[in-house]
């Protein structure tokens, strides 16, 4: 199982901070594609992705237990 | 060591940030501080929500402490987040970077306050008279891809 975590305006449009999916053997890139398939949200596509708190390209593999993070762009400072 | 880099919803402590970077070496301490503003192209901003995700935002911060020493070897570098609702002239972020000439001090805060503004996972949401926003401007080259530079 792996986690899913959503943040700020893609969190409001979604409606949860986490979703729970088996994603292992999966690419960064199709869990992208999937979440902004299902949600109908082209937001997701200006998301930059992490894997286990770093970033990582689309082509990573997704294993059993990582933690997956869609960040949307950031406005820190 | 104390921590250098870190997030709160605390109210921020510039000598809580200052102190950490001071040293017999330094002759110079540059401290930065991010302020809530309120006006921006005439709009009035009533307060801002923070939001972050916290153990991979302060892994970054620490990251980029880890590029300024590659950068500005002499330098010492501390910095604190606030998150939660700030009120208009809060603080929502210190740097303080100590070298021992000034120059460099300069140079490796302004290159700090750049890149939180660019890898750190924090993001605010601008309360209007009118409505709300979430505000990204993150300088990505492709969406979705990181720099190369920020897979490290």
């Amino acid at each position: 199982m792996n986690t899913l975590l959503f943040f700020a305006g893609l969190k409001e449009a979604i409606g949860t901070d986490e979703v729970r999916l088996v994603a292992a053997g999966m690419t960064l890139g199709e869990v992208k594609e999937k979440v902004r398939a299902e949600y109908s949200l082209d937001q997701v596509n200006n998301c930059m992705m992490a894997v286990n708190e770093e970033f990582a390209p689309e082509d990573t593999t997704i294993t059993e237990g990582d933690t997956i993070a869609f960040i949307p762009p950031v406005s820190g400072g | 060591m104390e921590q250098q880099c870190w997030i709160t919803t605390e109210p921020l402590e510039i000598e809580e940030v200052t102190k950490r970077v001071i040293r017999r070496e330094a002759g110079a301490v540059n401290t930065f501080i991010g302020t809530v503003r309120e006006f921006t192209k005439g709009k009035r901003t009533l307060f801002l929500q923070y939001e972050t995700y916290k153990e991979m935002a302060e892994k970054k911060l620490e990251q980029i402490t880890k590029e300024i020493d590659q950068q500005w070897p002499s330098a010492e570098v501390a910095i604190a987040h606030r998150i939660g609702r700030l009120e208009i002239t809060d603080i929502a972020v210190i740097i303080a970077v100590s070298t021992p000439h000034r120059n460099d001090s300069y140079e490796a805060s302004r290159y700090a306050i750049e890149r939180i503004k660019e890898i750190v996972p924090i993001w605010k949401k601008e309360y209007w008279e009118d409505g709300e926003e979430w505000i990204g401007d993150q300088k990505e080259v492709r969406p979705g891809v990181p720099l190369k530079e920020e897979i490290k």
